[in-house]
Protein backbone atom coordinates (compact mmCIF):
# COMPACT_ATOMS: atom_id res chain seq x y z
CA UNK A 1 0.00 0.00 0.00
CA UNK A 2 2.36 2.66 -1.12
CA UNK A 3 1.67 6.00 -3.04
CA UNK A 4 -2.04 7.11 -1.57
CA UNK A 5 -1.96 9.42 -4.60
CA UNK A 6 0.73 12.50 -4.83
CA UNK A 7 -2.69 15.26 -5.11
CA UNK A 8 -2.68 17.62 -2.30
CA UNK A 9 -5.72 17.45 0.14
CA UNK A 10 -7.37 21.10 0.55
CA UNK A 11 -7.23 22.84 3.49
CA UNK A 12 -9.85 22.35 6.37
CA UNK A 13 -10.02 25.96 6.53
CA UNK A 14 -12.34 28.29 4.93
CA UNK A 15 -14.34 25.53 3.35
CA UNK A 16 -17.91 26.49 1.97
CA UNK A 17 -19.93 23.29 3.32
CA UNK A 18 -23.25 22.88 3.87
CA UNK A 19 -24.62 23.02 7.40
CA UNK A 20 -27.47 20.46 6.36
CA UNK A 21 -28.18 18.14 4.23
CA UNK A 22 -30.67 18.87 1.69
CA UNK A 23 -34.12 17.11 0.65
CA UNK A 24 -32.39 15.74 -2.50
CA UNK A 25 -29.45 14.02 -0.69
CA UNK A 26 -31.97 12.22 1.76
CA UNK A 27 -34.13 10.67 -1.33
CA UNK A 28 -30.32 10.01 -3.18
CA UNK A 29 -28.99 8.37 0.30
CA UNK A 30 -31.53 6.25 0.70
CA UNK A 31 -31.69 5.29 -2.56
CA UNK A 32 -28.12 4.22 -2.11
CA UNK A 33 -28.94 2.41 0.76
CA UNK A 34 -31.75 0.20 -0.69
CA UNK A 35 -29.11 -0.98 -3.28
CA UNK A 36 -27.37 -1.86 -0.23
CA UNK A 37 -30.17 -3.64 1.45
CA UNK A 38 -30.56 -5.68 -1.79
CA UNK A 39 -26.84 -6.47 -2.58
CA UNK A 40 -26.66 -8.02 0.88
CA UNK A 41 -30.30 -10.07 0.43
CA UNK A 42 -28.54 -11.04 -2.77
CA UNK A 43 -25.37 -12.56 -0.99
CA UNK A 44 -27.25 -13.70 1.85
CA UNK A 45 -30.24 -16.03 0.75
CA UNK A 46 -31.37 -17.63 3.42
CA UNK A 47 -32.88 -13.92 4.66
CA UNK A 48 -35.68 -14.83 1.98
CA UNK A 49 -36.88 -18.33 3.77
CA UNK A 50 -39.58 -16.63 5.94
CA UNK A 51 -41.11 -14.59 2.60
CA UNK A 52 -40.85 -17.95 0.57
CA UNK A 53 -42.14 -20.71 2.61
CA UNK A 54 -44.69 -19.03 5.06
CA UNK A 55 -46.90 -17.75 1.71
CA UNK A 56 -46.87 -21.66 1.12
CA UNK A 57 -47.55 -22.99 3.98
CA UNK A 58 -49.73 -20.49 5.35
CA UNK A 59 -52.09 -20.05 2.49
CA UNK A 60 -52.85 -23.67 2.60
CA UNK A 61 -53.17 -24.50 6.04
CA UNK A 62 -55.08 -21.78 6.96
CA UNK A 63 -57.27 -21.80 3.48
CA UNK A 64 -58.13 -25.93 3.93
CA UNK A 65 -58.41 -25.16 8.27
CA UNK A 66 -60.71 -22.65 8.21
CA UNK A 67 -62.53 -22.28 4.88
CA UNK A 68 -65.21 -25.36 5.78
CA UNK A 69 -66.27 -23.74 8.68
CA UNK A 70 -66.44 -20.16 7.60
CA UNK A 71 -67.23 -20.28 4.37
CA UNK A 72 -69.39 -23.78 3.98
CA UNK A 73 -66.34 -24.69 1.04
CA UNK A 74 -62.68 -23.68 0.13
CA UNK A 75 -63.48 -22.20 -2.34
CA UNK A 76 -65.91 -19.55 -1.69
CA UNK A 77 -63.54 -18.66 1.10
CA UNK A 78 -60.78 -17.76 -1.28
CA UNK A 79 -62.14 -14.36 -2.26
CA UNK A 80 -62.34 -13.26 1.14
CA UNK A 81 -59.19 -15.67 2.42
CA UNK A 82 -56.51 -14.45 0.34
CA UNK A 83 -56.40 -10.25 0.14
CA UNK A 84 -56.08 -11.30 4.22
CA UNK A 85 -53.43 -14.09 4.39
CA UNK A 86 -51.37 -11.35 1.57
CA UNK A 87 -51.55 -8.68 4.40
CA UNK A 88 -50.86 -10.84 7.10
CA UNK A 89 -47.71 -12.67 4.96
CA UNK A 90 -46.38 -9.19 4.01
CA UNK A 91 -46.82 -7.76 7.28
CA UNK A 92 -45.39 -10.68 8.50
CA UNK A 93 -42.01 -9.66 6.33
CA UNK A 94 -42.14 -6.25 7.36
CA UNK A 95 -41.94 -7.22 11.11
CA UNK A 96 -38.62 -8.75 10.63
CA UNK A 97 -37.33 -5.32 9.75
CA UNK A 98 -36.37 -4.70 13.49
CA UNK A 99 -34.21 -7.70 13.85
CA UNK A 100 -32.37 -7.36 10.77
CA UNK A 101 -31.55 -3.48 11.00
CA UNK A 102 -30.85 -4.23 15.34
CA UNK A 103 -28.21 -6.61 13.34
CA UNK A 104 -26.96 -4.51 10.79
CA UNK A 105 -26.48 -1.65 13.06
CA UNK A 106 -24.23 -3.98 15.57
CA UNK A 107 -21.76 -4.48 12.85
CA UNK A 108 -18.72 -2.01 12.43
CA UNK A 109 -20.44 -0.51 9.44
CA UNK A 110 -22.52 1.34 10.93
CA UNK A 111 -19.61 3.53 12.68
CA UNK A 112 -18.84 4.13 8.80
CA UNK A 113 -22.76 5.36 8.27
CA UNK A 114 -22.89 7.91 11.03
CA UNK A 115 -19.23 8.92 10.39
CA UNK A 116 -20.11 9.90 6.67
CA UNK A 117 -22.12 13.48 5.86
CA UNK A 118 -24.88 11.18 4.38
CA UNK A 119 -28.64 11.36 5.34
CA UNK A 120 -29.41 10.19 8.79
CA UNK A 121 -32.57 9.07 7.60
CA UNK A 122 -30.84 6.39 5.05
CA UNK A 123 -29.89 3.66 7.01
CA UNK A 124 -33.56 3.19 7.89
CA UNK A 125 -35.79 4.19 4.84
CA UNK A 126 -32.87 1.95 2.77
CA UNK A 127 -33.03 -0.99 4.75
CA UNK A 128 -37.11 -0.41 4.66
CA UNK A 129 -37.25 0.24 1.24
CA UNK A 130 -34.89 -2.42 0.01
CA UNK A 131 -37.48 -5.10 1.79
CA UNK A 132 -40.08 -4.19 -0.65
CA UNK A 133 -38.49 -7.00 -2.53
CA UNK A 134 -39.09 -9.52 -0.11
CA UNK A 135 -42.91 -8.49 -0.04
CA UNK A 136 -42.79 -8.84 -3.77
CA UNK A 137 -41.55 -12.37 -3.38
CA UNK A 138 -44.28 -13.23 -0.67
CA UNK A 139 -47.10 -11.44 -2.54
CA UNK A 140 -46.25 -13.35 -5.64
CA UNK A 141 -45.70 -16.34 -4.16
CA UNK A 142 -48.95 -16.12 -1.88
CA UNK A 143 -51.18 -15.51 -5.80
CA UNK A 144 -49.32 -18.44 -6.94
CA UNK A 145 -50.53 -20.55 -4.09
CA UNK A 146 -53.92 -19.06 -4.45
CA UNK A 147 -54.38 -19.26 -7.66
CA UNK A 148 -53.40 -23.38 -7.61
CA UNK A 149 -56.25 -23.78 -5.00
CA UNK A 150 -58.67 -22.40 -7.54
CA UNK A 151 -58.95 -19.15 -6.88
CA UNK A 152 -60.22 -16.30 -9.48
CA UNK A 153 -59.59 -12.66 -8.75
CA UNK A 154 -62.62 -11.17 -10.35
CA UNK A 155 -60.70 -7.70 -10.50
CA UNK A 156 -58.14 -9.79 -12.99
CA UNK A 157 -54.67 -9.14 -13.55
CA UNK A 158 -54.85 -5.17 -12.79
CA UNK A 159 -56.88 -5.88 -9.81
CA UNK A 160 -54.01 -8.26 -8.66
CA UNK A 161 -51.01 -5.84 -9.49
CA UNK A 162 -53.19 -2.96 -7.36
CA UNK A 163 -53.54 -5.27 -4.77
CA UNK A 164 -49.54 -5.70 -4.67
CA UNK A 165 -48.79 -2.73 -5.14
CA UNK A 166 -51.34 -1.36 -2.23
CA UNK A 167 -50.14 -4.08 0.31
CA UNK A 168 -46.50 -3.37 -0.67
CA UNK A 169 -47.12 0.25 0.16
CA UNK A 170 -48.80 -0.17 3.38
CA UNK A 171 -45.97 -2.90 4.49
CA UNK A 172 -43.69 -0.41 3.90
CA UNK A 173 -45.58 1.96 6.01
CA UNK A 174 -46.11 -0.28 8.91
CA UNK A 175 -42.53 -1.30 8.50
CA UNK A 176 -41.05 2.20 10.59
CA UNK A 177 -43.05 0.56 13.69
CA UNK A 178 -40.44 -2.31 13.54
CA UNK A 179 -37.50 -0.27 12.30
CA UNK A 180 -38.07 1.40 15.79
CA UNK A 181 -38.32 -0.96 18.02
CA UNK A 182 -34.94 -2.45 16.17
CA UNK A 183 -33.42 0.72 16.65
CA UNK A 184 -34.71 1.33 20.43
CA UNK A 185 -33.72 -2.38 21.80
CA UNK A 186 -30.41 -3.74 22.38
CA UNK A 187 -30.45 -7.08 21.16
CA UNK A 188 -31.88 -8.95 17.67
CA UNK A 189 -33.27 -11.37 20.12
CA UNK A 190 -35.24 -8.97 22.25
CA UNK A 191 -36.61 -7.31 18.91
CA UNK A 192 -38.16 -10.53 17.79
CA UNK A 193 -40.23 -10.84 20.98
CA UNK A 194 -41.44 -7.36 20.59
CA UNK A 195 -42.46 -7.77 16.95
CA UNK A 196 -44.22 -10.64 17.03
CA UNK A 197 -46.74 -8.99 20.23
CA UNK A 198 -47.09 -6.16 17.57
CA UNK A 199 -47.52 -8.02 14.79
CA UNK A 200 -50.18 -10.62 16.36
CA UNK A 201 -52.95 -8.11 17.57
CA UNK A 202 -52.66 -6.17 13.99
CA UNK A 203 -53.25 -9.33 11.91
CA UNK A 204 -55.38 -11.03 14.05
CA UNK A 205 -57.29 -8.30 15.68
CA UNK A 206 -58.47 -7.32 12.11
CA UNK A 207 -61.07 -8.89 9.51
CA UNK A 208 -58.04 -11.03 7.87
CA UNK A 209 -59.57 -14.48 8.80
CA UNK A 210 -63.10 -14.37 10.15
CA UNK A 211 -65.41 -12.08 9.47
CA UNK A 212 -65.83 -9.45 12.53
CA UNK A 213 -69.45 -9.61 13.42
CA UNK A 214 -69.35 -12.20 15.83
CA UNK A 215 -66.41 -10.41 18.06
CA UNK A 216 -67.45 -8.71 21.08
CA UNK A 217 -68.09 -5.01 20.46
CA UNK A 218 -65.06 -3.47 21.82
CA UNK A 219 -62.70 -5.66 20.30
CA UNK A 220 -64.85 -5.11 16.74
CA UNK A 221 -64.09 -1.20 18.10
CA UNK A 222 -60.28 -2.09 17.63
CA UNK A 223 -60.36 -4.02 14.95
CA UNK A 224 -62.64 -0.55 12.99
CA UNK A 225 -59.66 1.50 13.48
CA UNK A 226 -56.99 -1.11 12.88
CA UNK A 227 -55.39 0.03 9.98
CA UNK A 228 -54.33 -3.35 8.83
CA UNK A 229 -58.76 -3.92 8.54
CA UNK A 230 -58.75 -1.15 6.16
CA UNK A 231 -55.95 -2.36 4.33
CA UNK A 232 -57.55 -5.99 3.60
CA UNK A 233 -60.93 -4.54 2.94
CA UNK A 234 -59.40 -2.14 0.34
CA UNK A 235 -57.18 -5.62 -0.95
CA UNK A 236 -60.15 -7.36 -1.34
CA UNK A 237 -62.21 -4.89 -3.63
CA UNK A 238 -59.58 -4.39 -5.70
CA UNK A 239 -58.93 -7.79 -5.97
CA UNK A 240 -62.23 -9.40 -6.50
CA UNK A 241 -64.12 -6.39 -7.50
CA UNK A 242 -61.04 -4.31 -9.08
CA UNK A 243 -62.36 -0.99 -7.34
CA UNK A 244 -60.88 1.19 -5.10
CA UNK A 245 -63.36 2.62 -2.21
CA UNK A 246 -63.21 4.42 1.04
CA UNK A 247 -61.17 1.31 2.63
CA UNK A 248 -58.29 2.82 0.49
CA UNK A 249 -58.02 5.44 1.11
CA UNK A 250 -58.41 5.04 5.09
CA UNK A 251 -56.07 1.90 4.24
CA UNK A 252 -53.67 5.21 2.94
CA UNK A 253 -54.17 7.85 5.91
CA UNK A 254 -53.75 5.00 7.94
CA UNK A 255 -50.40 4.32 6.50
CA UNK A 256 -49.67 7.80 6.32
CA UNK A 257 -50.01 8.50 10.21
CA UNK A 258 -47.94 5.44 10.96
CA UNK A 259 -45.08 6.65 8.98
CA UNK A 260 -45.88 10.49 10.36
CA UNK A 261 -45.48 8.98 13.79
CA UNK A 262 -42.86 5.97 13.51
CA UNK A 263 -40.36 7.69 11.05
CA UNK A 264 -39.19 10.09 13.15
CA UNK A 265 -39.36 8.40 16.33
CA UNK A 266 -37.08 6.18 14.88
CA UNK A 267 -34.82 8.64 12.72
CA UNK A 268 -34.24 10.27 16.02
CA UNK A 269 -33.31 7.17 18.41
CA UNK A 270 -31.06 5.88 15.53
CA UNK A 271 -29.73 9.42 15.55
CA UNK A 272 -29.05 9.53 19.88
CA UNK A 273 -28.32 5.96 19.48
CA UNK A 274 -24.63 5.15 20.72
CA UNK B 1 -12.09 30.71 19.08
CA UNK B 2 -9.17 31.04 17.08
CA UNK B 3 -9.11 29.37 13.69
CA UNK B 4 -6.09 27.59 14.03
CA UNK B 5 -6.16 24.25 15.17
CA UNK B 6 -7.40 21.14 13.34
CA UNK B 7 -8.74 20.11 16.62
CA UNK B 8 -9.45 21.74 19.58
CA UNK B 9 -11.31 20.12 22.78
CA UNK B 10 -11.91 21.48 25.94
CA UNK B 11 -12.75 19.98 29.17
CA UNK B 12 -14.14 16.61 27.52
CA UNK B 13 -16.51 14.49 29.81
CA UNK B 14 -17.98 11.23 28.67
CA UNK B 15 -19.79 9.08 31.36
CA UNK B 16 -20.41 5.28 30.90
CA UNK B 17 -23.17 4.91 33.72
CA UNK B 18 -21.26 5.22 37.33
CA UNK B 19 -17.63 5.21 35.13
CA UNK B 20 -16.07 8.45 33.86
CA UNK B 21 -14.57 6.98 30.91
CA UNK B 22 -12.81 10.47 29.39
CA UNK B 23 -12.80 12.96 32.31
CA UNK B 24 -11.86 16.63 31.16
CA UNK B 25 -9.59 15.95 28.10
CA UNK B 26 -8.27 18.85 26.48
CA UNK B 27 -6.60 18.75 22.67
CA UNK B 28 -5.05 20.97 20.93
CA UNK B 29 -4.20 19.66 17.21
CA UNK B 30 -2.23 22.00 14.30
CA UNK B 31 -2.97 21.10 10.78
CA UNK B 32 -0.57 18.75 8.44
CA UNK B 33 0.45 16.73 11.88
CA UNK B 34 0.53 13.24 12.82
CA UNK B 35 -0.78 13.74 16.81
CA UNK B 36 -0.35 10.89 18.73
CA UNK B 37 -2.77 9.91 21.79
CA UNK B 38 -1.11 7.53 23.79
CA UNK B 39 -2.23 5.11 26.58
CA UNK B 40 -3.44 1.63 27.70
CA UNK B 41 -6.35 -0.53 26.92
CA UNK B 42 -9.63 1.17 28.75
CA UNK B 43 -7.71 4.82 28.94
CA UNK B 44 -10.34 6.31 26.94
CA UNK B 45 -8.39 6.79 23.87
CA UNK B 46 -11.66 5.17 21.92
CA UNK B 47 -14.46 7.21 23.79
CA UNK B 48 -11.98 10.78 22.81
CA UNK B 49 -12.04 9.34 19.18
CA UNK B 50 -15.69 8.90 19.00
CA UNK B 51 -16.66 11.80 20.63
CA UNK B 52 -14.53 14.11 18.07
CA UNK B 53 -15.58 12.17 15.14
CA UNK B 54 -19.13 12.50 16.05
CA UNK B 55 -20.53 9.30 16.73
CA UNK B 56 -20.33 9.56 20.70
CA UNK B 57 -22.19 12.10 22.34
CA UNK B 58 -20.47 14.51 24.64
CA UNK B 59 -21.70 14.99 28.08
CA UNK B 60 -19.35 17.89 29.09
CA UNK B 61 -17.17 20.08 27.47
CA UNK B 62 -16.86 21.61 23.90
CA UNK B 63 -14.81 20.05 20.66
CA UNK B 64 -13.90 22.15 17.10
CA UNK B 65 -12.76 20.37 14.16
CA UNK B 66 -11.34 23.35 11.97
CA UNK B 67 -13.77 26.10 13.95
CA UNK B 68 -16.71 23.45 13.53
CA UNK B 69 -18.35 22.79 16.96
CA UNK B 70 -18.58 18.78 16.85
CA UNK B 71 -22.18 18.38 18.31
CA UNK B 72 -24.05 21.64 17.09
CA UNK B 73 -22.38 21.49 13.45
CA UNK B 74 -22.01 17.70 12.83
CA UNK B 75 -23.09 17.61 9.28
CA UNK B 76 -20.24 19.47 8.48
CA UNK B 77 -17.25 18.31 10.45
CA UNK B 78 -18.39 14.88 8.78
CA UNK B 79 -17.33 16.67 5.00
CA UNK B 80 -14.07 16.84 6.75
CA UNK B 81 -13.19 14.05 9.23
CA UNK B 82 -12.31 10.34 7.72
CA UNK B 83 -12.60 7.99 10.41
CA UNK B 84 -11.32 4.35 10.66
CA UNK B 85 -12.16 2.05 13.84
CA UNK B 86 -10.32 -0.26 16.06
CA UNK B 87 -12.75 -2.53 14.39
CA UNK B 88 -13.05 -2.34 10.78
CA UNK B 89 -16.15 -0.32 9.86
CA UNK B 90 -17.30 -2.31 6.40
CA UNK B 91 -19.63 -4.60 5.21
CA UNK B 92 -18.66 -8.11 5.25
CA UNK B 93 -21.14 -9.76 3.49
CA UNK B 94 -19.95 -7.35 0.43
CA UNK B 95 -17.14 -7.45 -1.72
CA UNK B 96 -14.15 -4.80 -1.33
CA UNK B 97 -15.29 -3.38 -4.42
CA UNK B 98 -19.46 -3.14 -3.65
CA UNK B 99 -18.18 -1.46 -0.03
CA UNK B 100 -15.80 1.40 -1.79
CA UNK B 101 -18.75 1.51 -4.45
CA UNK B 102 -21.58 2.58 -1.92
CA UNK B 103 -19.18 4.41 0.47
CA UNK B 104 -18.44 6.82 -2.93
CA UNK B 105 -21.80 6.93 -3.77
CA UNK B 106 -22.67 8.09 -0.39
CA UNK B 107 -20.18 10.90 -0.78
CA UNK B 108 -21.85 11.96 -3.63
CA UNK B 109 -19.71 10.65 -6.42
CA UNK B 110 -21.80 9.68 -9.62
CA UNK B 111 -21.39 7.53 -13.00
CA UNK B 112 -17.83 6.73 -14.26
CA UNK B 113 -16.35 8.79 -10.70
CA UNK B 114 -17.39 5.87 -8.77
CA UNK B 115 -15.32 3.10 -10.59
CA UNK B 116 -12.48 5.44 -11.03
CA UNK B 117 -11.94 6.25 -7.47
CA UNK B 118 -12.47 2.14 -6.47
CA UNK B 119 -9.64 1.24 -9.08
CA UNK B 120 -6.99 4.06 -7.55
CA UNK B 121 -7.90 2.99 -3.48
CA UNK B 122 -8.30 -0.49 -4.40
CA UNK B 123 -4.55 -0.11 -6.48
CA UNK B 124 -2.93 2.38 -3.56
CA UNK B 125 -3.83 -0.35 -1.06
CA UNK B 126 -2.80 -3.59 -3.01
CA UNK B 127 -6.38 -4.39 -2.96
CA UNK B 128 -6.73 -5.08 -6.32
CA UNK B 129 -6.70 -8.95 -6.57
CA UNK B 130 -8.93 -9.29 -4.03
CA UNK B 131 -11.53 -6.69 -5.37
CA UNK B 132 -14.47 -9.01 -6.28
CA UNK B 133 -13.78 -11.57 -3.61
CA UNK B 134 -16.44 -11.22 -0.19
CA UNK B 135 -14.73 -10.06 2.96
CA UNK B 136 -15.00 -12.77 4.62
CA UNK B 137 -12.14 -14.12 3.06
CA UNK B 138 -9.65 -11.06 3.79
CA UNK B 139 -7.00 -11.08 6.26
CA UNK B 140 -7.09 -8.46 9.50
CA UNK B 141 -4.54 -6.57 7.37
CA UNK B 142 -6.85 -6.36 4.27
CA UNK B 143 -9.53 -5.59 5.88
CA UNK B 144 -7.65 -2.77 7.89
CA UNK B 145 -6.63 -1.65 4.54
CA UNK B 146 -10.03 -1.74 3.43
CA UNK B 147 -11.07 -0.15 6.35
CA UNK B 148 -8.63 2.80 5.26
CA UNK B 149 -9.23 3.63 1.53
CA UNK B 150 -12.93 3.81 2.72
CA UNK B 151 -12.01 6.69 4.81
CA UNK B 152 -10.08 8.41 2.14
CA UNK B 153 -12.48 8.88 -0.35
CA UNK B 154 -13.32 12.29 0.52
CA UNK B 155 -9.62 13.25 0.80
CA UNK B 156 -10.80 14.86 4.04
CA UNK B 157 -8.61 16.93 5.90
CA UNK B 158 -8.38 14.95 9.31
CA UNK B 159 -8.27 11.33 9.74
CA UNK B 160 -8.82 9.78 12.84
CA UNK B 161 -6.86 6.58 13.33
CA UNK B 162 -8.54 4.37 16.48
CA UNK B 163 -4.96 1.98 16.75
CA UNK B 164 -4.68 1.40 13.42
CA UNK B 165 -1.99 -1.25 13.56
CA UNK B 166 -3.00 -3.31 16.52
CA UNK B 167 -2.96 -6.50 15.70
CA UNK B 168 -0.97 -6.25 12.34
CA UNK B 169 1.96 -8.62 11.63
CA UNK B 170 5.40 -6.00 11.89
CA UNK B 171 5.45 -6.51 8.30
CA UNK B 172 1.96 -4.66 7.24
CA UNK B 173 2.47 -2.41 10.66
CA UNK B 174 5.43 -0.63 8.46
CA UNK B 175 3.29 -0.19 5.51
CA UNK B 176 0.45 1.10 7.78
CA UNK B 177 3.23 3.74 8.74
CA UNK B 178 4.24 4.38 5.82
CA UNK B 179 0.74 5.12 4.29
CA UNK B 180 0.28 7.68 7.51
CA UNK B 181 3.54 9.74 6.68
CA UNK B 182 2.05 9.92 3.00
CA UNK B 183 -1.03 11.26 4.42
CA UNK B 184 0.79 13.79 5.74
CA UNK B 185 2.56 14.61 2.99
CA UNK B 186 -0.57 15.15 0.84
CA UNK B 187 -1.46 17.80 3.42
CA UNK B 188 -4.00 15.59 5.85
CA UNK B 189 -4.23 15.77 9.72
CA UNK B 190 -4.02 12.58 11.38
CA UNK B 191 -5.16 11.69 14.95
CA UNK B 192 -4.28 8.23 15.90
CA UNK B 193 -4.39 6.35 19.44
CA UNK B 194 -2.28 3.83 20.02
CA UNK B 195 -0.96 1.37 23.21
CA UNK B 196 2.76 1.33 21.39
CA UNK B 197 5.50 4.11 22.13
CA UNK B 198 7.49 2.81 19.59
CA UNK B 199 4.30 3.94 17.11
CA UNK B 200 3.81 7.24 18.82
CA UNK B 201 7.85 7.85 18.48
CA UNK B 202 7.79 6.95 15.43
CA UNK B 203 4.91 8.73 13.66
CA UNK B 204 3.50 11.29 16.06
CA UNK B 205 4.96 15.11 15.88
CA UNK B 206 3.13 15.19 19.44
CA UNK B 207 1.48 12.97 22.21
CA UNK B 208 -0.84 13.34 24.21
CA UNK B 209 -0.50 10.35 27.22
CA UNK B 210 -4.11 9.53 28.18
CA UNK B 211 -4.84 6.91 31.19
CA UNK B 212 -7.74 6.60 33.16
CA UNK B 213 -9.51 9.43 31.12
CA UNK B 214 -7.42 12.24 31.62
CA UNK B 215 -4.27 14.08 30.04
CA UNK B 216 -1.72 13.04 32.35
CA UNK B 217 1.37 14.52 29.57
CA UNK B 218 1.69 16.58 26.60
CA UNK B 219 4.47 17.21 23.87
CA UNK B 220 6.93 15.80 21.35
CA UNK B 221 8.50 12.71 21.25
CA UNK B 222 11.42 14.11 22.45
CA UNK B 223 9.99 16.01 25.69
CA UNK B 224 8.43 12.75 26.91
CA UNK B 225 11.26 10.78 26.38
CA UNK B 226 12.92 13.34 28.42
CA UNK B 227 10.65 12.67 30.80
CA UNK B 228 11.33 8.69 31.03
CA UNK B 229 14.97 8.33 29.52
CA UNK B 230 15.57 6.59 26.04
CA UNK B 231 16.05 3.52 28.13
CA UNK B 232 16.40 2.12 31.50
CA UNK B 233 19.33 0.99 33.58
CA UNK B 234 18.39 -2.03 36.11
CA UNK B 235 21.00 -2.29 38.54
CA UNK B 236 20.68 -5.54 41.65
CA UNK B 237 22.96 -4.81 44.30
CA UNK B 238 24.66 -7.81 46.36
CA UNK B 239 24.14 -5.76 49.65
CA UNK B 240 21.12 -4.03 50.29
CA UNK B 241 22.64 -1.72 52.62
CA UNK B 242 24.65 -0.17 49.80
CA UNK B 243 21.36 0.91 47.74
CA UNK B 244 21.43 4.68 49.64
CA UNK B 245 25.11 4.96 48.25
CA UNK B 246 24.67 3.56 44.63
CA UNK B 247 21.62 5.41 43.99
CA UNK B 248 23.31 8.63 44.44
CA UNK B 249 26.15 7.16 42.51
CA UNK B 250 24.04 6.01 39.40
CA UNK B 251 21.82 9.50 39.02
CA UNK B 252 25.10 11.74 39.57
CA UNK B 253 26.34 9.69 36.32
CA UNK B 254 22.81 9.51 34.63
CA UNK B 255 21.24 12.66 35.72
CA UNK B 256 17.86 11.48 36.03
CA UNK B 257 15.81 10.44 38.98
CA UNK B 258 16.29 6.66 39.95
CA UNK B 259 13.65 4.61 41.50
CA UNK B 260 14.01 1.74 43.94
CA UNK B 261 12.33 -1.63 44.16
CA UNK B 262 10.51 -1.84 47.76
CA UNK B 263 13.32 -4.48 49.02
CA UNK B 264 15.90 -1.99 48.07
CA UNK B 265 18.16 -4.05 46.59
CA UNK B 266 17.20 -2.89 42.67
CA UNK B 267 17.47 -0.11 40.89
CA UNK B 268 15.72 1.82 37.81
CA UNK B 269 17.36 4.69 36.08
CA UNK B 270 16.53 6.10 33.29
CA UNK B 271 18.99 6.99 30.32
CA UNK B 272 19.12 9.36 27.89
CA UNK B 273 22.48 8.33 26.88
CA UNK B 274 23.32 4.20 27.13
CA UNK B 275 26.98 5.34 26.57
CA UNK B 276 26.74 6.00 30.19
CA UNK B 277 26.49 2.35 31.15
CA UNK B 278 30.44 1.52 31.56
CA UNK B 279 30.75 4.78 33.82
CA UNK B 280 28.23 3.52 36.29
CA UNK B 281 29.62 0.31 36.54
CA UNK B 282 33.02 2.08 36.77
CA UNK B 283 31.79 4.25 39.49
CA UNK B 284 30.36 1.82 41.32
CA UNK B 285 33.53 -0.81 41.44
CA UNK B 286 35.74 1.94 42.45
CA UNK B 287 33.37 2.45 45.39
CA UNK B 288 33.12 -1.35 45.95
CA UNK B 289 29.53 -1.50 45.35
CA UNK B 290 29.14 -4.97 44.20
CA UNK B 291 26.84 -6.01 41.90
CA UNK B 292 24.99 -9.03 41.29
CA UNK B 293 23.21 -8.38 37.89
CA UNK B 294 22.57 -5.90 35.43
CA UNK B 295 20.48 -5.43 32.61
CA UNK B 296 19.67 -2.37 29.60
CA UNK B 297 15.75 -1.93 28.73
CA UNK B 298 14.20 -0.02 26.08
CA UNK B 299 11.20 2.27 27.82
CA UNK B 300 8.15 0.56 27.56
CA UNK B 301 4.46 2.28 27.48
CA UNK B 302 4.75 1.03 31.16
CA UNK B 303 7.53 3.16 32.20
CA UNK B 304 6.20 6.54 30.84
CA UNK B 305 2.98 5.24 32.89
CA UNK B 306 5.34 4.67 35.96
CA UNK B 307 7.06 8.11 35.72
CA UNK B 308 3.91 10.24 34.67
CA UNK B 309 1.57 8.63 36.61
CA UNK B 310 3.33 6.59 39.60
CA UNK B 311 1.81 3.51 38.64
CA UNK B 312 2.11 1.14 35.82
CA UNK B 313 -0.10 0.90 32.82
CA UNK B 314 -1.83 -2.70 34.08
CA UNK B 315 -3.53 -1.60 37.12
CA UNK B 316 -5.45 0.99 35.15
CA UNK B 317 -7.03 -1.82 32.50
CA UNK B 318 -10.14 -1.58 34.60
CA UNK B 319 -12.48 -0.49 32.26
CA UNK B 320 -12.20 -3.31 29.63
CA UNK B 321 -15.86 -2.49 28.55
CA UNK B 322 -15.07 0.87 27.26
CA UNK B 323 -15.51 -0.52 23.43
CA UNK B 324 -18.48 -1.98 23.89
CA UNK B 325 -20.04 0.93 26.29
CA UNK B 326 -18.89 3.02 23.46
Amino acid sequence: MSAVTTATVASGFDRTLPRHVSLRQNWRDSMIMARRAIIKMRRTPEQLIDVTLQPIIFTVMFGYIFGGAISGDVQSYLPFFIPGILVQTVLTGASAAGTTLREDMDKGVFDRFKSLPMARIAPLAGALTGDLVRYLIAGTITFVMAFLMGYRPGGGVLGVAATMLLVMACGWALSWIFALVGVSMKSARGVQGIAFLILFPLTFLSSAFVPTETMPGWLQAFVKINPVTHIIKAARDLCNLGTFGADGWYALLGSAIVIAIFAPLAVRKYRTHT
Amino acid sequence: MSNEWAIEAHGLVKDFGEQRAVDHVDLNVAPGIVYGVLGPNGAGKTTTIRMLATLLGIDEGEARIFGHDVVKDAHRVRQLIGVTGQYASVDETLTARENLDIFCRLQGLTGKAIRAKGDELLESFGLTDAANKPLSKFSGGMRRRLDLAASLIARPPLIFLDEPTTGLDPRTRSQMWDTIRELITAGSTVLLTTQYLDEADQLADRIAVIDTGRVVAEGTADELKALVGTSALQVTLGESDDADHASQVISSITGTDVTRSPESRRINAPLTDTGVVTDVLVALRERGIEVTELSLQKPSLDEVFLTITGHTAESTTESENEESAA
